[in-house]
């Protein structure tokens, strides 16, 4: 038998004789559609990528932001 | 340009998630070397009993590991729409070393990992257990580049700030991974862990034989975990000397708010215990505490090595101290308003194109550049953090870090004289224990963050610069769904894993 079918028939045994791992994986793989097709498509966009295509512009406007609020208040600290 | 709302809502989203995920990282970087450690012992000894005990411990290791996985990976999403600005300025310092811990967190617990759980009996004995350790150095090795990442907000060093780029750039790669600050601030967390590891298995055996169940297995795990758990908790008593030493070097602030320190003085001691002043102001005459108990001289010689050495309080910081050398606050915020306007000066001649006073821009700049943060600030009161918050939670990070100590000594002694199924009341503080081990973590994460307030980055970045203008409602959303996703994911992971505690060892 091969190195690769051999990898393959460890990793699928491996599987096959999960008994809790199985319920692992299912949460594993709802906990990342969501993070990753749900919270960062539609609540976590890159705002610096999303808003500018290159980093000249991303330079700019953070540059702008950082010297426009010369001063904070005690509460955004 | 100011929202505070937006702001406190950022920092509290951003809490929450860090607190979230820091309960699931300490049993992972503990518990993987208990497990190396018990496997170790059956291959030594052949023994099936020492077989299944590893096993078991693996099944809860595995639980908890599958179901933290990847929530850290929330605040990588935070810091490109909540805190763009600051991610941006310091996307060349992180770049590094998160890649790295990426890489090396991807290839090695992901090979290793599938050796451990499907390699019994497929794999040699020891090509299963040097997979078993390497899981655990691994998982303790990507704990190193986000905690190097966390000492460089802490301290920054190794860089200098590009005005055209509006990024700390790195200059030199090993100040940053020496970083003191770093170095003590990993070896205090991952020692952190390994009590947490600790704590985790004597709880769960001291459960056992409280039960009267699965005594001979609940006995050798308290022996390992007690034995392991005493030596890191001196580790960890000696990594934490370290960090608040760094403390008292890098941030004086925070070192006076963790004792409630107002009124510096030479021979200073440290607060075992105490109840801060509520009423207390900074540059009033009032007592800081309704009451404490102090040990002599412990403060000065702690915090820097000598019992003579002069510990300033927030009001010397504040106002500054003549004798003692230390600038008063004001003279710092009006530095960094020149550091700020020379800033602001060179951008409109880089517009302008007038190279002259560009160059006249940044030679100000770099010559006030350290105080660039306190720039934003409008009063000198500003740089002291939240005191009484930052006082406790050192005090309760301290007090129960004292207590599992007390607690791993005993457990060995009386596992080691053939006693521990007598002492029900040690069994059952073992037990209840392991809530306060996770306390302990996160208060200790509070001292770190809240105490370095207000600073994102140490002197230089502000919080309330650091975030991005956004929807605040949007952010107070996501608190909403991310609080029911990590409690739903919580809840998920103690009821698996007291099914698999009840089935008990020999159903692993």
């Amino acid at each position: 038998m091969s190195i690769c079918k051999k990898i393959l028939f460890f990793y699928v045994d491996g599987f096959k004789s999960m008994k809790v791992g199985k319920k692992l994986w299912l949460i594993m793989f709802i906990k990342l559609f969501i993070f990753f097709f749900i919270l960062k498509l539609f609540f976590f966009p890159d705002i610096l990528q999303t808003k500018f295509s290159n980093d000249k512009d991303r330079a700019n406007f953070v540059i702008e932001n950082i010297t426009k609020c010369l001063t904070i208040s005690k509460a955004n600290q | 340009m100011e929202n505070t709302l937006l702001v406190e809502l950022s920092r509290s989203q951003f809490a929450l998630t860090a607190l979230y995920h820091w309960l699931f990282v300490p049993l992972t970087l503990g518990l993987s070397f208990i497990i190396a450690i018990m496997e170790t012992i059956y291959v030594k000894t052949g023994s099936a009993e020492w077989k299944k005990i590893t096993r078991f411990w693996m099944t809860l290791f595995g639980i908890n590991f599958a179901i933290g996985v990847a929530t850290g990976i929330i605040m990588e999403f935070e810091f490109g729409t909540n805190w763009s600005n600051y991610s941006w300025i310091v996307g060349d310092i992180f770049g590094a070393p998160l890649a790295i811990e990426g890489l090396m967190a991807f290839f090695m617990e992901s090979t290793f990992f599938a050796i451990m759980f499907f390699g019994w009996d497929k794999v040699s004995k020891k090509v299963h257990l040097t997979s078993t350790w390497l899981v655990a150095i691994g998982s303790n090795l990507s704990a190193l580049w986000i905690l190097i990442a966390n000492g460089w907000m802490q301290n920054p060093v190794g860089m200098k700030f590009n005005l055209d780029t509006a990024r700390f750039e790195m200059h030199n790669f090993f100040d940053v991974i020496f970083n003191p600050v770093a170095v003590s601030k990993f070896l205090h967390t991952i020692s952190s862990g390994y009590v947490m590891g600790s704590l985790f298995v004597i709880g769960i055996s001291s459960w056992y034989l409280l039960k009267g169940k699965d005594t001979l297995f609940a006995k050798r795990s308290i022996m390992v975990a007690a034995s392991f758990g005493l030596l890191t908790s001196i580790f960890l008593i000696t990594t934490g000397d370290e960090s608040a030493h760094q403390v008292a070097l890098k941030q004086p602030t925070k070192l006076a708010a963790m004792e409630g320190l107002y009124d510096g003085a030479k021979r200073e001691g440290i607060v075992a215990i105490g109840q801060l002043n509520s009423d207390k102001k900074i540059g009033d005459k009032q007592d800081e505490f309704d009451w404490s108990i102090k040990i002599p001289y412990a403060l000065s010689f702690l915090g820097f090595r000598d019992i003579n050495a002069f510990v300033p309080g927030i009001d010397d910081l504040v106002y500054g101290n003549k004798k003692i050398g230390i600038e008063p606050a004001s003279e710092k915020l009006a530095k960094g308003k020149i550091a700020l306007n020379a800033l602001r000066s060179y951008k409109n001649a880089k517009k302008a194109n007038d190279l002259q006073e560009a160059k006249k821009s940044l030679v100000k700049f770099r010559a006030y550049e350290k105080y660039l943060g306190f720039g934003y600030l409008k009063d000198p009161k500003q740089i002291i953090p939240p005191v009484p918050l930052t006082f406790y939670s050192f005090h309760i990070m301290v007090g129960l870090g004292s207590w599992f100590l007390i607690l791993f000594a005993l457990s060995l002694y009386f596992t080691s004289v053939g006693k521990i199924e007598k002492q029900r009341l040690l069994l059952r503080l073992g037990l209840f224990s392991i809530p306060l081990g996770y306390l302990a973590g996160e208060v200790g994460w509070i001292v770190a963050e809240v105490g370095r307030q207000p600073w994102a980055i140490q002197d230089m970045l502000p919080t309330g610069i650091a975030t991005s203008q956004l929807d605040s409602s949007s952010v107070a959303i996501t608190i909403g769904l991310f609080t029911v996703l990590f409690t739903a994911l919580l809840i998920a992971e103690i009821k698996i894993m007291l099914t698999q505690i009840k089935l008990g060892y020999k159903g692993a």
